[in-house]
């Protein structure tokens, strides 16, 4: 569905993603894990149009997207929630929701799935007259990924949807994509948190400073001894002591 | 006397107004000041002028073509004076912006040359008395009319598809383009409907003091940026607040300290407001 080959992108003269191939299959939940600095959040900037790539392909059902602006990207059916949440703080809850869908040309079917969204999310409903700058953090993560869906993407990307987040938010976060995730929607995730990742994961990949070193069924991972020394805490002590 | 000169401030006001809603929604979405927005107001008013005096259009034919040769020239202004500029140092569209409002004024200088023109239609206004107090019908047709407007762009941006996008791409260009808004279409819309707004209060400022000359949009320019930043460069109400405060503030000062002065009140208060409140009274961008 989704696939990278040899992709290199940075800003400037600073190249960070110096070369990674990956895939997506319909369906799939895949992760793309790595600490900071490792080249996650540039990966799905220039994935999604944001970042022209220096080198390399980005293919998408068959479209090459690798010189396609962003809005023409998310027109195809890539939708991304973007680091930080970034919803429309001044604007409502609601136009934040239209917005999502305002490359939509079936504009009242649009309409159709904002009441469904609000129906599954009741909160979206009670505060949607509200600035959506009033919304707690989890409450605008929840908002940021409702406004991607807005899109219906064939694949949904989301960059680092735990950052910042308490950890009861956390859990919430990702009890909605599992839910999606149950309803067959595909997601490319990036996580810093690679435990929460894992967990949701069909498959992953390891990103260091902008290459992928590891990659594998996300079962595989876990147990894996590297990662579990680097990303997931385990062993700590027996490394230091 | 009192509201008199109350109602002469609203008007002229609601024609700084029209112009500062200009000024904020381009700065709004570019961040730019559009020092040519008088000279946009001056050609609305002179296509108004020159349409009428062929004699072959009626008055609202003349002032829907005045707008719209103001929006349009507003749109290709932007593609020619700024577009080319995206992403080079803030002043560099600034200066480009002061280059055009030289060009323009010259051109207009040149086609229609120095000398002012009146109105080619006289209306028959009459005066008519509210509360006990004389209302000219004219002050009060273009007061309307600059509400009316206000109001209809307010709606605009507030409850359509468009102006939410509008909104969206002042408040976050990168997520708005995430959304599938195409930024360039919207930076257009923008001064499209900016420059539409200053072409209609340069009309209605053409019927009011009956005059229509090249160096027309100089002041009510600058005046009208004095107010976009008294209200908060980038806030639709603000230039709104702004435009009608500074047009009350002006008569009234006229009236009882001294007419001769009338147009430094504009500046003082601009400079006050950079001096103590330099966010303006609703300040911030995409409210």
């Amino acid at each position: 569905m989704l696939t990278l080959k040899s992709l290199q992108a940075g800003y400037g003269r600073l190249t960070v993603l110096k070369g990674i191939s990956l895939h997506v299959r319909p369906g799939e939940v895949v992760t793309l894990i790595g600490g900071n600095g490792a080249g996650k959040s540039t990966a799905l900037r220039a994935i999604s149009g944001l970042l022209p790539p220096f080198k390399g392909t980005v293919e998408f059902n068959g479209t090459d997207l690798t010189r396609l602006p962003p809005e023409r990207i998310v027109s195809l059916g890539l939708a991304l929630v973007p680091e930080g949440r970034r919803v429309f703080a001044s604007l409502s809850v609601a136009a934040n929701l239209e917005l999502g869908a305002f490359h939509r040309r079936d504009q009242r079917q649009a309409r159709r799935d904002l009441a469904a969204i609000q129906e599954r999310f009741p909160l979206l409903r009670e505060r949607a007259a509200q600035p959506a700058g009033t919304l707690s953090g989890g409450e605008q993560q929840i908002l940021a990924i409702c406004r991607a869906l807005m899109a219906r993407p064939r694949l949904l990307m989301l960059d680092e949807p735990s950052m910042g987040l308490a950890p009861l938010m956390v859990n919430q976060v990702y009890q909605i994509l599992q839910e999606l995730k149950d309803e067959g929607t595909t997601l490319l995730l990036i996580e810093q948190n690679a435990r929460a990742a894992l967990k949701l994961a069909d498959r992953g990949y390891v990103l260091e400073t902008g290459r992928i070193i590891l990659d594998g069924a996300a079962a595989e991972l876990r147990e894996d001894p590297e990662v579990q020394r680097a990303y997931l805490g385990k062993g700590y002590r027996e490394v230091w002591e | 006397m009192f509201l008199q000169q109350l109602l002469n401030g609203l008007t002229a006001g609601a024609v700084y107004a029209l112009i500062a809603l200009g000024y904020t929604m381009i700065y709004g979405i570019l961040g730019l000041i559009n020092f040519a927005q008088g000279e946009i107001y001056m050609c609305g008013a002179f296509v108004a002028v020159l349409l009428l005096g062929t004699g072959q259009v009626n008055f609202y034919v003349a002032f829907a073509g005045g707008m719209a040769a103001a929006a349009l020239l507003g749109v290709v202004l932007e593609r020619v004076a700024f577009r080319p500029l995206r992403g080079a140092h803030p002043l560099v569209p600034l200066i480009s912006a002061i280059g055009a409002s030289i060009f323009l004024q010259s051109l207009a200088l040149l086609l229609f040359g120095p000398l002012d023109r009146s109105f080619p239609i006289q209306f028959s206004f009459s005066t008519i008395t509210i509360a006990g107090l004389p209302v000219s019908s004219l002050q009060g047709a273009i007061l309307g009319a600059a509400l009316g407007l206000m109001a209809l762009l307010v709606i605009f941006v507030r409850y359509t598809r468009y102006g939410k996008a509008i909104v969206a791409c002042a408040l976050d260009r990168d997520t708005a383009r995430l959304m599938g808004i195409n930024v360039d279409r919207m930076v257009s819309l923008t001064f499209f409907i900016g420059s539409a707004l200053s072409g209609a209060a340069g009309i209605m400022m053409a019927i009011y003091y009956n005059a229509t000359y090249p160096r027309m949009g100089l002041l009510p320019g600058l005046k009208a940026f004095s107010a976009a930043v008294l209200g908060g460069v980038g806030s639709i109400p603000g230039a709104i607040c702004g435009g009608l405060l500074l047009g009350v503030a002006e008569s009234l000062g006229a009236a009882y300290i001294s007419s001769g002065y009338k147009d430094a009140f504009a500046f003082a208060i601009l400079i006050l407001v950079l001096l103590i409140r330099p966010k303006g009274i609703l300040g911030g961008r995409g409210d």
